[in-house]
Formats: structure tokens, C-alpha cells, sequence
């Protein structure tokens, strides 16, 4: 086995995450640090096509065009605050949507192609949506952000394990642990601000393709929900960590539907060929104000689409020929537009539905496709609002909703962006990278405030440094006990533990094999198996660098596992159907549950603390 | 597996500064030289996610995707190559139809971004104000334009 050596580096802020916050987060921090303040970006892949838009997008899904009059930030928060049926933190969402149009106005003049119609406008593809030529989004994104850090401030293909507080205030953070994936080294960042800027979480849940398609998830593979992995074990508190996104794709390669829903106008069908969705509106007026608001919301579509599934009336086909036909409308150039405009919406952000189409034998101009729900995903920047209870902005936050600076955590100088910051949900990509470009300016003015270096806790520091090599020792160790290193008494590979974390979040936790649903006695079990786990993840093993990572990526999918459980545990309503149903509390509470769950995990004591706080509307 | 090499058209980027590119880009570090071959060769294919980054940036045109054993018959093949600013795309249907797509992909040169061009420098008296830089310069609403 290789002995790692250790490398320190000094930073003023550390951004950890080079997705499209990380890169927002860095420009901003950059230009308001200037010379004197050293920002630091640490990426656990290359940044040119790292993060969730790194395949590409065909769209930029969060735009106000206020410049036109098309939007008010305020009319996103209704939108927001709607699909999540009540609960989101509207001060958040504010923030981003009135700063949004100004980082798309930069994208644009850097170099991304966007659609334009014949006034020279951006196309739309809904409310809020604008068409791009998104192939090379991240590469553009990422040239920027380059030439903002410096060469020297750039680190690539280090994953940060920990984070690690001040030797005396553990209320205060002081840096994080890493290591090399593509040398033997353990980093140590010392740093007076850092930013949280990973990625949601993915393969959390047993996904519906268990052999190669594994890989096919519906949000990158590689967010494995480190942004919370890293916050939750320091102490930040956490909100709507319970919250879910489902989402209903085309089957198995999960390829985007939104084109064919809003900029195609395509309707979703049952076996018989009816508009399922019209004929089962009814059912939403349970669950008004928001079964009545339109768009629909998500979790409340998705409801329809299951329960007409459950019914046993699938397939549910997307009936593409019907709306190519009735846009072109005897048109054969425009229908050739359409139909490039089609395959370019998978080109551009989920090529492996192109090649299930190609497969298939699908001209989407002569046969409909089918339509699923996918596994769920805990994330904060789509349709899903878990993460860390931040800061709001001094000038719309509610009373007792900031706290000194602007995105930072309940740890002192910890901030977060994208996937991190909780109950502040629908920011994609622009808004990720909007509220990254928040969090770096904000991190910039508590670095210059609190000028005094943290202290460093050097036995603390050592034991980080164990516990980040610890799987290569535990295989070093315990190797010649078997004949085969996949079978080994002393040890779990990281494949393996995340199957079983998989099962048992799929089994107990209101995965697709159970219908989504579970209850209190469920999810109990769940809990005491997850305690096993979480002990047996002690035991880790790592053939390689590479499995190093998988361990350590592992371990942070299980942090986010168990707060997902924990809080749905605490919420006893079915808030959000077609995400998830608790069955022994089926219907949604809006007299005692339109709050936020949160929760705090003590990092002395190695317990929970789940409760709720007020949800007020702002706006 | 998803992504797949070419042995007879990998050169493993013989001559290449920053080594093997495939293995530079992968945001999943998948892709790996096979140090009996020298060639490279995806280590985990059911974590791979069909991105296409190292397909798109091999210099040799070496990788492919074969795809999703478990759900994708087979005999299709979606490959991408730039030409100039553009992506140009060749499908081939298990039938052998084809489809050609070409799209753009970048509206200025490679390498000529300045993140802070025409903007002021950073007045740190105004760092508890919500603006951020460019703005309001950037949002382009009528009063600031």
C-alpha cells in the first residue's frame, strides 16, 4: 500500500465543487477578493465537464426577462412556492430569481449559443425557460471561471471527505480534508470561509436498471450528495431533507420531457388512448390551494401518472407524431425543424435517449414513447428542495432568517449554493450558478470581517487524515483472510455497501419497488438497519484510488440517506404525493404541517435533532 | 460497456501534453490506460452515464457507446465530431436509417473569455449591498441600460 503524503494549503475561502455554483461562487469571490484574498476551487473531476451540466443542456430553465417585462421575481416565488406545495423559504427564492437574468446576460456574451427568434429574442420554451445550443455550456462556464481563479487556485481531481471546526469554537468552521484521486496525497485546506458547493444526491434508491444502466440516472451519477454529506457532520442544521424529486422521464434513458410538454404541446396517454390527466383532475382538489394553481405541481402530476399505473392502464406514452403533426402543421420544412429540434433536446443534455430511440427504431415523428416515473433523488436545485438552512438576504429575509451574512449556514463562516441550500428549490442552472455568485461575494465579507485566522486542532486534523486513508489500511489489513477479495469477512467493498444502502432505502424508505409508500413501523426498521450500516461503513475497503473515492462518495450518500429518513419520519402528512406516501398519515395537514422540517445532527454527542420551524409567506 | 475504445484507433494521445484525454475528462474517473495494452478502457461501465465528455474530446475519434446492455438492443450508434464552432451528429437506427444533425456550439472563440471585461473594479465599501458585479449593467433593464 502506498503511504500517502500530506499537502497543506492556505486559502482565504475554499469553494469545495466545481458544478455550475462552485463556478459562481469562484468568478464573484474572485472579483471582490481581488490580490490580497486567496479563493481557492477544489474539484473532484476536470471542471471543463464536471458537475450536473456537464453532459450539456438544451435549456435554461430559470429566466425573467425582466429587461422585456416577461417576469418579476416575485412571480417566480409564487411558481416556486406553489410546486412545493407551500413550503419553501421565499426570501431564497427571491434572491436568486432578481439577480438570475444578469448571469444569463454573461453566459450569452462568453460565447453560448442561444436560440433567437425573428425579433432577435430568445426563444421560449415556457414561462421561465429559453432555448440554447447547450452542448458546450460547462466548457464555457468553466473557461470563465479559469481564467477568473488562476491556475494556482484550481485544484482538479481532489475530493474533500471532511470538514473540520476551529480548535476552540466549534460553532466555526476552519477547513476540510481531501485527497488526491490521481496521486497519493492527503490534502489539508485551511481556510477562513468556505462554501459547500457539491452536488445533490444520486443512487441513493435501488434504481429501476440494476445491471450497466446503473449508470443512467436521471441526475449525474457522480452528485453523490457530498454538498450535505460534508455539512451534516460538522452541525449545520438542515431543512426539508425529507423533500424528494421524482421524476417522470422517458423511460429508462431518462431523457427530458419538458420540450415535449411546454414547446411541443404533446399530451401523455393511457393503454386506452384517453387524456388520463383531464379525467382524473378532480382528485387534485384534496390538496388546494395548490391541486388548483397552475402549472400543476410536480409531485401532484406525478400523482395522477401513478395512480393511473397503479390502476394497471399503462404503458403512459407521450404522443409525439400528434404534436409534430399538429406544429408543422402541413409544413414539411417546419416539420424537419421539429423533428432536429427534437433530437436536439436529447443531443444536448441526455444523449443516451438518442441512442435509445436510434435503437428502438423511434422516428419521434412516426411513434410515441414511453413515459415513467424514475427512482427518487434528493437534490436542491431542480425539483427538490432538500439542504442546509441558510442565511437570507438582509433586505426580504423574515424575521430571524438571517444571521449575519447572506447564505451562510448555522456554522459560522460554512456557506452554501446549488444542491446545498434548502427549501430554495427550481434554480438549475443559471440559478445554481447565480446563488454560488451569492454565496462567493458573501464569503468574501466574512473573510475580510473575521480576519483572524481559525485555529487548527492538530490531533483533530490527524484523525481526519485516518479516517479519509482509512478503507486502503482496512484492505491492507485484512486482504489474505480470503481467497477472493469480493468476499471477505472483515470488510465491505464500496459496490457492496451501496447495494445494501440502496435495498434498504428502496424497501423501507418509500422506494419504486414499494410504491413510493412507507410508514411510521416501516421506516423504524429502516432506521435500526441503517445503524448497522452506518456502523459496517467503519469497515470500508479500497483496492484502489478510484475505490477510495467510491468509499468516500458512499459515505456521504449515507449521511444524506439517513437525514431523508429521519425527516420523513418527523413529517406525519402525505405533502407531497407521487413523491412519497406515508400510509398512516395519507392526506396532507396544511393546518399543522405547511412548516419546514429541520434538523441538526451534534457532532459531540452523535445524536439527531429533528424539528420544525414557521414557514411564513413573504411575498 | 457504455463507453468503449477503439484499440485499433487509439494511440493512447501519443505525443499529447496532458496525457491520455479521456482520462483527463471523465467526471466519473472511469476512463483509465490499460497498462498491459496502452489503450484506453472504461474500469466501471455501469457507472458510466453516457456523457460523451471523452467521446467529444478524443483526438482520434477512438470512443464510441455501445449502449445500456440491460435495456438498449443493439446495432445503434450515436456519434458526435466537431467541425469548426459546430457539433455535428451521426445517428444510425438499428434498422439503418440514419439522421444528421448539426448544431452550434459556441457563438465566440475558444479561449477569448475575460470574466471582468468593461467592469469596474471591485468597490469593497459596496460589499453589503445585494449587487453583484456587472449589475445592474448586466440585468440590461431599460432605467440602466
Amino acid at each position: 500500500m502506498p503511504e500517502p503524503t500530506t499537502r497543506i494549503v492556505e486559502s482565504d475561502v475554499l469553494i469545495i465543487g466545481g458544478g455550475m455554483s462552485g463556478c459562481g461562487a469562484a468568478i464573484e469571490a474572485r472579483y471582490w477578493g481581488g490580490d490580497d484574498l486567496r479563493i481557492v476551487m477544489v474539484d473532484k473531476a476536470a471542471t471543463d465537464r464536471s458537475g450536473a451540466v456537464g453532459e450539456g443542456l438544451s435549456a435554461i430553465n430559470m429566466y425573467m426577462g425582466m429587461r422585456h417585462g416577461w417576469n418579476q421575481p416575485e412571480d417566480y416565488v409564487e411558481y416556486v412556492r406553489n410546486d412545493m406545495m407551500g413550503v419553501s423559504r421565499e426570501d431564497l427564492v427571491y434572491d436568486v430569481a432578481r439577480h438570475v437574468d444578469s448571469s444569463v446576460h454573461m453566459f450569452e456574451e462568453w460565447g453560448l449559443p442561444f436560440w433567437y427568434d425573428d425579433e432577435g429574442l430568445y426563444v421560449r420554451e415556457g414561462r421561465w425557460q429559453v432555448m440554447i445550443h447547450g452542448e458546450a455550456y460547462k466548457p464555457i462556464v468553466s473557461e470563465a471561471t479559469k481564467k477568473a481563479l488562476g491556475p494556482d487556485n484550481h485544484y482538479e481531481r481532489v475530493f474533500i471527505s471532511h470538514l473540520f471546526t476551529d480548535a476552540d469554537d466549534p460553532g466555526r468552521i476552519a477547513g476540510a480534508v481531501g485527497f488526491g484521486v490521481r496521486e497519493d496525497v492527503i490534502y489539508i485546506f485551511k481556510a477562513r470561509s468556505v462554501i459547500s458547493a457539491a452536488g445533490g444526491a444520486t443512487a441513493i434508491f435501488r434504481p429501476r436498471s440494476v445491471g450497466e444502466g446503473m449508470g443512467r440516472t436521471w441526475y449525474s451519477i457522480f452528485d453523490t450528495g457530498s454538498v450535505y454529506g460534508l455539512i451534516i457532520p460538522v452541525g449545520g442544521e438542515m431543512t426539508q431533507m425529507e423533500h424528494r424529486f421524482v421524476p417522470s422521464r422517458f423511460k429508462d434513458s431518462y431523457g427530458p420531457v419538458g420540450a415535449w410538454s411546454q414547446l411541443f404541446r404533446a399530451d401523455l396517454t393511457n393503454a386506452a388512448g384517453e387524456n388520463y390527466f383531464v379525467n382524473r383532475l378532480p382528485e387534485l382538489k384534496k390538496y388546494d390551494p395548490y391541486g388548483s394553481a397552475f402549472p400543476t405541481p410536480t409531485p401532484l402530476r406525478n400523482h395522477l401518472l401513478w395512480t393511473e399505473i397503479q390502476a394497471g392502464n399503462g404503458p403512459i406514452m407521450l404522443k409525439t407524431p400528434e404534436a409534430i403533426d399538429a406544429l408543422a402543421a402541413g409544413d414539411e420544412n417546419r416539420k424537419r425543424d421539429i423533428i432536429a429540434e427534437a433530437w436536439e433536446d436529447f443531443l444536448d443534455m441526455t444523449i443516451s435517449q438518442a441512442i435509445l430511440w436510434a435503437a428502438h427504431n423511434i422516428a419521434p415523428e412516426e411513434r410515441p414513447s414511453e413515459v415513467v416515473l424514475a427512482e427518487p433523488y434528493i437534490m436542491g436545485s431542480h425539483s427538490g428542495e432538500a439542504g442546509a438552512w441558510v442565511s437570507g438576504p438582509e433586505d426580504v429575509a423574515p424575521d430571524g432568517y438571517h444571521w449575519g451574512y447572506s447564505k451562510m449556514t448555522t456554522v459560522n463562516g460554512l456557506f452554501a449554493a446549488g444542491d446545498g441550500v434548502g427549501a430554495c428549490p427550481h434554480k438549475f442552472s443559471s440559478g445554481s450558478f447565480t446563488e454560488g455568485r451569492l454565496a462567493g461575494k458573501s464569503a468574501v465579507a466574512y473573510a475580510l470581517d473575521n480576519t483572524t485566522p481559525p485555529k487548527v486542532d492538530d490531533r483533530k486534523i490527524d484523525e481526519l487524515k485516518r479516517q479519509a486513508w482509512a478503507p486502503m489500511v482496512t484492505f491492507e489489513e485484512n486482504q489474505y483472510a480470503s481467497t477472493n477479495p469480493e468476499v471477505n469477512p472483515n470488510y465491505l467493498l464500496p459496490r457492496q455497501g451501496l447495494f445494501r444502502l440502496q435495498k434498504l432505502m428502496d424497501e423501507y424508505v418509500a422506494g419504486v419497488s414499494a410504491g413510493f409508500t412507507t410508514n411510521e413501523s416501516t421506516m423504524l426498521r429502516g432506521l435500526e438497519l441503517m445503524g448497522m450500516l452506518r456502523e459496517d461503513l467503519a469497515k470500508l475497503a479500497a483496492r484502489s484510488r478510484h475505490e477510495l473515492l467510491r468509499c468516500h462518495e458512499l459515505i456521504h450518500r449515507a449521511w444524506v440517506a439517513e437525514a431523508h429518513l429521519r425527516h420523513m419520519l418527523h413529517r406525519k402528512e402525505t405533502r407531497w404525493p407521487g413523491f412519497y406516501y406515508r400510509s398512516d398519515y395519507p392526506e396532507m395537514d396544511e393546518a399543522n404541517w405547511r412548516v419546514f422540517v429541520n434538523s441538526r445532527y451534534n457532532p459531540e454527542k452523535g445524536e439527531w435533532d429533528v424539528f420544525t420551524r414557521p414557514c411564513p409567506q413573504v411575498f | 460497456m457504455p463507453t468503449y475504445v477503439d484499440p485499433a484507433a487509439c494511440n493512447a494521445c501519443a505525443g499529447l501534453h496532458g496525457g491520455p484525454q479521456c482520462v483527463y475528462i471523465c467526471p466519473n474517473d472511469l476512463m483509465v490506460l490499460d497498462d498491459v495494452v496502452n489503450k484506453g478502457s472504461n474500469q466501471e461501465p455501469e457507472m458510466c452515464s453516457e456523457c460523451y465528455a471523452c467521446v467529444k474530446l478524443c483526438p482520434e475519434n477512438a470512443i464510441h457507446v455501445r449502449g445500456y446492455a440491460d435495456f438498449v438492443p443493439l446495432g445503434a450508434e450515436v456519434q458526435p465530431h466537431y467541425e469548426g464552432q459546430d457539433i455535428v451528429w451521426n445517428v444510425t437506427f438499428r434498422d439503418g436509417r440514419t439522421e444528421h444533425f448539426r448544431f452550434a456550439s459556441r457563438s465566440t472563440p475558444w479561449g477569448s473569455i475575460d470574466p471582468y471585461a468593461g467592469i469596474n473594479p471591485a468597490d469593497r465599501d459596496a460589499i453589503r449591498a445585494q449587487a453583484l458585479f456587472g449589475e445592474p449593467e448586466y440585468l440590461k433593464l431599460p432605467e440602466s441600460a
